[in-house]
């Protein structure tokens, strides 16, 4: 064992210098492969993490939303339509729900209005988003003044700010007195854009969601379990965002690894000669080989997954953000909660390490075998 | 065989053999893990909360979310129809950057739930 | 003495099948005594380099039988023959083959790499004969920077790291004046003293003429010649 371990030391000696004696290359090499890892990982951990926040957060959504129909758009529920549901069994609550958006010429942005039943902001004043916040400058105590469809100039005072660390949810949100919202949008009191259901048996869900369409007919109920599966599959390695971001870094890295198993340079084939006629066999130079493969590789994942955890979790996911942001004016704060998937982690492990260590023997091999004196006249 | 002195650093002058490449690796390991370290209590420290963000969702009844701020189909992903992408026109294309790689909500899928009505669709 | 290496019948061919085939060595029936020094003689494209690597095992040859110490090796699998290889002969190439970018005690110490004994045992071994070839100073400089000369001893030094009872060299004094070529015969010289075997291919009659040498054999167009 003592010696198989001082054997391994003297071969991993004896590739590092090597590697050290091709520095440019080397570290090119190294570069570029830990770049295309630092772009999967960051994507990996970004869509991880965004994932993990849409579960843990929208788990707290309602657990039946009713939206209204006509002529297959959305239109609004009236107080009427919440009436006709009258007394569901299992529904603990019905609540009508005021929101809407309001595009801001000025800056570009389209903000989300909403005016809570309970708990609201008194009259002329709003609670306002983060990213409304950056946006506009704002601070509490300012105003902010928006401009209605129908012309009016609203002013509004802000009484609070929601935190950055609740931006995921509530960037673009501007939650205002009921009243207040029915003023801006001329809309009349008994007016909701949507309504939310409290279910009290979770297993109840579906068929309270049949009974309701049996109720008010041009209705679309949406179940917060489907809430849940479209985050899921927004964030799921299948999909446009993680696909589209990947496939270019997964381009790179086949064409990396292609570059690895296509040949050795002539000085390589050389020393392997020299070292085979010197007295290292075929499984010495091989495992020098495997060792240069996983040193490069190993090195390269960790440099590469380490930048992109910092990327993501201390830099907000700066460069791949975009990629979500498209042509948004107001964008929340990409606070994400750290946290490292094992099981991706492991896999893109393996996708990087492995196939990259066998590219590296691949060519090595057929050096290694060859009778020394021909590696060394250039015979083969 | 020739006889190996028991100190050749008395006869030979210069030291033997200067720092071992194996053991620069050792101290760039040993580096990678404090970084590692100090980047995981960094983190650990500054952890964000989602206090705020679930009591909202909880008391504002919120569905989605604020990612993308371009067009209401994609701010509302979950509420989204299949109409409000061409609200504009019968056929017009996406022209949303973000669209287009954002995939329409897995229910409105031709997959989804077999025993909905038509109309909940 | 008795014969350490034999070659029955030993045959070379490069680019066997190929329209480019070349015969390197025909019908080599030949016997290396233990102990003594070997010049293998004969002008250029004589095949005494190619008679050198198949009597070192570097090659295995077409055709025929070598054996080293009574076993037949010639068909043995690589590993075995690597193995018996690194334990028997070191090699002193004309071209010195050293690996540049390394320091000479570097290059002395990578035939014993593989053998799985402490850096430190084969560093100490390394210094002693880099001292004992009179280079210990530049045990620290790159092969590179040195003189021809110094890097004959470098490649001398590496080829004894492994302690092997056969010293093989080929056309040692190709590239030395007369005073090195003195220099390095004396060394030979005293490998052999030591009870080691030593090959050495040479067309320069300062070697093949020294009256150190105990055997000459002579080689021309890749057979033996009387």
């Amino acid at each position: 064992m003592r010696r198989w371990i001082s054997r391994q030391a003297l071969l991993i000696d004896y590739t590092l210098s090597a590697l050290a004696r091709r520095g440019g290359r080397s570290l090119g090499l190294l570069v570029v492969y830990a770049g295309v890892v630092f772009l999967l990982a960051s994507t990996m951990l970004f869509t991880n993490a965004l994932r993990s926040e849409a579960r843990a957060i929208l788990a707290h959504s309602p657990e039946v939303l009713l939206q209204k129909l006509k002529a297959g758009r959305h239109s609004y529920l009236t107080q009427a339509d919440l009436d006709r549901l009258g007394r569901l069994r299992g529904v603990s609550r019905i609540e009508g729900r005021k929101w809407g958006y309001f595009f801001d010429p000025v800056f570009g942005a389209t903000y989300t209005l909403m005016a809570p039943a309970s708990n609201s902001p008194g009259r002329g004043k709003i609670h306002v988003g983060d990213g409304v916040a950056r946006t506009r400058g704002l601070s509490t105590g300012d105003t902010l003044a928006l401009r209605s469809a129908a012309g009016g100039l609203h002013v509004f005072t802000v009484e609070r700010l929601f935190s950055p660390e609740s931006s995921l949810v509530a960037a673009d949100l501007i939650v205002m007195h009921p009243a207040d919202w029915g003023a801006f949008f001329e809309l009349p009191d008994d007016v909701f854009t949507d309504a939310a259901l409290s279910v009290v048996n979770p297993l109840e869900v579906r068929s309270i969601a049949r009974k309701v369409g049996d109720r008010i007919p041009e209705t679309r109920v949406i179940l917060r379990e489907e809430i849940l599966r479209t985050y899921d599959a927004l964030f799921d390695w299948r999909e446009g965002l993680l696909l589209a971001l990947a496939s270019m870094a997964v381009a790179a890295f086949a064409i990396l690894a292609w570059n690895q198993a296509s040949g050795l340079s002539v000085d390589e084939r050389r020393e392997i000669g020299i070292l085979k006629a010197i007295g290292w066999d075929t499984r010495d130079v091989l495992t020098m080989k495997l060792w240069e493969g996983t040193l490069i590789s190993g090195a390269a994942f960790f440099l590469g997954f380490l930048g992109a955890f910092v990327h993501v979790f201390h830099f907000e996911a700066a460069l791949i953000a975009p990629a979500l942001k498209g042509w948004s004016v107001l964008y929340p704060r990409l606070v994400l909660t750290p946290s490292v998937d094992a099981v991706s982690f492991l896999t893109l492990g393996l996708l990087t390490v492995l196939p990259f260590t066998l590219a590296t023997l691949v060519p090595a091999w057929r050096a290694a075998i060859t009778d020394p004196d021909e590696v060394m006249r250039g015979t083969t | 065989m020739v006889p190996v002195p028991p100190d050749s650093s008395s006869t030979s002058g210069p030291p033997l053999h200067r720092f071992r490449p194996i053991q620069a690796l050792g101290i760039a390991l040993g580096v990678l893990a404090i970084c590692l370290v100090a980047v995981a209590l960094d983190l650990a420290r500054t952890r964000p909360s989602r206090a705020e963000a679930e009591r909202l969702t909880s008391t504002l009844g919120l569905t989605d979310l604020a990612l993308v701020n371009e067009a209401r189909y994609l701010r509302h992903l979950s509420l989204a129809d299949l109409h409000s992408p061409f609200q504009d026109h019968p056929v017009a294309l996406e022209h949303f950057p973000a669209g287009a790689v954002i995939a329409p909500p897995t229910h409105l899928r031709v997959s989804a739930r077999p025993s909905a009505p038509p109309l909940c669709r | 003495m008795s014969a350490l290496i034999e070659l029955s019948g030993v045959t070379k061919v490069f680019h066997e099948g190929r329209h480019n085939a070349l015969v390197a060595l025909e019908g080599i029936d030949l016997a290396i005594e233990e102990g003594r020094i070997t010049v293998l003689k004969g002008p250029s494209g004589s095949g005494k380099t190619t008679l050198l690597t198949i009597l070192g095992c570097l090659a295995r040859p077409t055709a025929g039988r070598v054996r080293v110490a009574g076993e037949v090796v010639s068909n043995l699998p690589e590993t075995f023959l690597a193995d018996m290889r690194r334990r028997t002969f070191g090699v002193v190439f004309q071209q010195f083959h050293l690996v540049t970018g390394l320091s000479a005690l570097t290059n002395v110490m990578l035939p014993a790499y593989p053998t799985g004994r402490r850096h430190g045992e084969i560093a100490r071994r390394a210094g002693a004969l880099l001292h004992q070839l009179g280079l210990a100073r530049l045990a620290q400089a790159r092969v590179e920077w040195l003189s021809g000369g110094e890097q004959q001893r470098v490649a001398i030094a590496r080829a004894l790291i492994n302690d092997p009872p056969v010293i093989l060299a080929d056309e040692p004094t190709a590239n030395l004046d007369s005073a090195l070529s003195a220099e390095f015969l004396g060394i030979l010289g005293g490998l052999r003293d030591e009870g080691r075997t030593v090959i050495l291919s040479s067309h320069d009659p300062r070697v093949c003429d020294a009256p150190l040498v105990d055997h000459v054999v002579r080689l021309l167009d890749g057979k033996l010649a009387a």
